[in-house]
């Protein structure tokens, strides 16, 4: 055993290179910014916080951002599990539609924006095609408001979330279901009562990136939403404070409170998770 | 339909995998399985025997055949209305569920009352002897008791016809006898239908009444052990059933079953298994069916013994004739490399197969 302990310390070691990179990169600014945000220009130590949680355009936006960005994720994993579960089993339609779904998640955010101005605008295709068929009276807008930005993170964050639950569902051995479809399990039961439950562990993953990934949503916001009112996201509020007005202790300030609500829900979650199964995903040995 | 069945037909069920000019997986399997019979699908991997078995669970859709239960055609059901009771060779057992929630699954999905949930679940578990471990999630669980809930979990629904795909295959030597014996006092006790998918000869031996031989998706032979064991039917049979021996030689002459081969030393008597064709044909022998001794035996031929393999209760020797053919015998006496040797099998257990089917 003692000839055993220097061996697997040495070994530790292979994570240094990884570990400074983060200390450089994640950590040391991210303490950086704390410590600054402590430093406002006006006011004591909490000023900018006091500021932040009194200023009528500050604080609404946490509220404008979660508005978006949960029922982005939410969508999304809704989305994604019923046609990951479809496509649980090995085909070449697998690798068809897998690759038409992801093809949004090379394209970038603002690549989707430009082609959603374009085909949901007032003038757009969708719009103009929903009127000739008398299905709208007047243009449709979807772009330069809520359902714009909406519209654009599914798009761009369903890929993300669809490519998660693939790799769950099929980590899942088709024998489990077999065995419950012999005793007398019809197809939504065999979902409901065995890939679910082996399922909520990831999907509780998935939901967590993914709102973490929509609740920092800024190109977007900006380009699809209506930045000055509904969609004046708590990114935006940062933007403002840094490049506007030149108040990067404020700006700081507001990503930490940023960083903290995404903490709250990633953590809500999480402890969700904890309460269920978390063990193999597959029917004892073989 | 629980508990009611009085035979299964199969009806030359097929299943073809994959594109046109490929193998069938299964072809034209035709068995009838009596109520209260053990039957079992012995076989090399890939004979198609697990196959057939996904069939009758409805696991696998066939290409063609039908597959009927007493009057009622089964094989456009799904396999939840079937109601039988299968056991995976990975056991299949739901991971995030505890032993008793494991074996409950079957009696929640029919509906079964919470109390007589309880109690028959309670009854299959004794069965199985596995009380005092309802709480554990199978990851807690040996093998062989993995293997166990997996048995109670199949069994508790009361199905009219247990499915079994290689169920001790994943098991240690001395778990597998006991297991064996186990499957067998439950099918005896509970008096269901059992079909059982094995590669193992041993285990299909000792466990079933029947016993149905496939090889590459085509039945070789369906017959009782003892048939099967001493009376294959053809040549792949007898290479499965441990017929070592096998030695083409030119045929001298024939009348009727009986033949007479000739080899370099002279000729060899045996009885023929199927039609002959042709000027030569292949002798099958157990090892344990030659007898070593005196010279005035029939069939008695003189070799050298040229390599033994000791096993405790008995030797595996191997002995050259003239001519340089090969013989592996089993023999309780012990012999020495060079001694020279008499080995005699009586005619009706050299049984004589054509060379083309080989």
């Amino acid at each position: 055993m003692r000839r055993l302990a220097p061996t697997a310390d040495r070994t530790a070691l292979l994570v240094a290179p990884a570990a400074a990179i983060l200390v450089l990169l994640f950590v040391y600014p991210f303490l950086y910014g704390l410590v600054l945000s402590f430093r406002p220009d006006r006011g004591g130590v909490l000023g900018n916080y006091v500021k932040f949680f009194t200023s009528r355009s500050l604080w609404p936006t946490i509220f404008t951002t979660l508005r978006i960005a949960l029922p982005a994720t939410i969508l999304n994993v809704a989305f994604a599990l019923p046609i990951a579960y479809q496509l649980r089993r090995r085909s070449r339609y697998q690798k068809i539609v897998t690759t038409v779904l992801v093809i949004p998640m090379t394209l970038g955010t603002v690549l989707i924006a430009e082609g959603m101005l374009t085909y949901l605008g007032p003038k757009g295709w969708l719009s103009q095609t929903l009127q000739l068929l008398h299905l709208a009276s007047s243009p449709v807008r979807l772009t330069h408001n809520y359902a714009g930005v909406l519209l654009s993170l599914i798009v761009s964050g369903f890929p993300f979330v669809f490519l998660l639950m693939l790799s769950y569902v099929s980590g899942i051995d088709p024998v489990l279901g077999q065995a419950a479809a012999t005793l007398g399990a019809s197809p939504w039961r065999q979902f409901r009562h065995v890939y679910l439950p082996l399922l909520l562990p990831g999907l509780a993953m998935a939901f967590c990136l993914a709102f973490v990934q929509a609740f920092s949503v800024f190109p977007s916001a900006v380009l699809l939403g209506a930045p000055a009112g509904p969609t004046r996201v708590i990114s935006i509020a940062a933007y403002e404070a840094a490049f506007e007005q030149y108040d990067d202790s404020l700006a700081s300030c507001v990503a930490m409170i940023m960083g903290a609500v995404q903490l709250v829900v990633v953590a809500a979650v999480l402890g969700l998770r904890r309460a269920l199964y978390r063990g193999p995903v597959s029917g004892g040995k073989g | 339909m629980q508990g009611s069945l009085e035979s299964l037909r199969l009806e030359h069920v097929t299943r073809s995998f994959g594109g046109p000019g490929s193998l069938p997986a299964l072809s034209d399997l035709c068995i009838t399985v009596q109520r209260g019979e053990f039957v079992a699908l012995l076989g090399p991997s890939g004979c198609g025997k697990s196959t057939a078995l996904n069939c009758i669970a409805g696991l696998t859709p066939l290409t063609g055949g039908e597959i009927w239960l007493d009057d009622e055609r089964l094989d456009v059901l799904p396999p939840e209305q079937r109601g039988f009771g299968m056991v995976f060779q990975n056991y299949a057992l739901f991971p995030h569920m505890t032993v008793r929630k494991n074996v409950q699954f079957g009696l929640m999905m029919r509906g079964v009352l919470a109390a007589e949930r309880q109690r028959r679940t309670q009854r299959a578990l004794a069965l199985v002897q596995l009380e005092g471990h309802e709480d554990k999630l199978p990851g807690q669980l040996s093998g062989g008791q993995q293997q166990r809930v997996a048995i109670a979990r199949a069994i508790v629904v009361e199905p009219s016809l247990v499915l079994m795909d290689e169920p001790l295959s994943n098991l240690d030597a001395k778990l597998r006898i006991e297991m064996r014996a186990e499957i067998r006092r439950i099918h005896r006790e509970l008096g269901r239908t059992t079909i059982y998918v094995t590669h193992d000869q041993d285990e299909a031996l000792s466990m079933a009444d029947r016993i149905v031989v496939m090889r590459d998706g085509v039945v070789q032979q369906i017959g009782t052990p003892e048939a099967v064991y001493a009376q294959p039917a053809n040549l792949h049979v007898a290479r499965f059933m441990g017929f070592r021996n096998l030695l083409e030689l030119e045929v001298d002459s024939r009348a009727g079953d009986e033949i007479t081969l000739r080899g370099p030393w002279g000729t060899l008597r045996g009885t023929a298994k199927q039609r002959l064709e042709g000027a030569r044909a292949i002798a099958a022998i157990r090892p344990d069916e030659i007898a070593i001794g005196a010279a005035g035996a029939p069939n008695a031929i003189a070799g050298e013994v040229s390599s033994v393999e000791y096993y405790g209760r008995d030797c595996l020797i191997e002995v050259v004739f003239a001519g340089g053919l090969r013989l592996h015998a089993r023999t309780p006496a012990r012999f020495e490399r060079g001694a020279t040797v008499h080995a005699a099998v009586p005619p009706e257990r050299v049984l004589v197969y054509p060379v083309s089917s080989s």
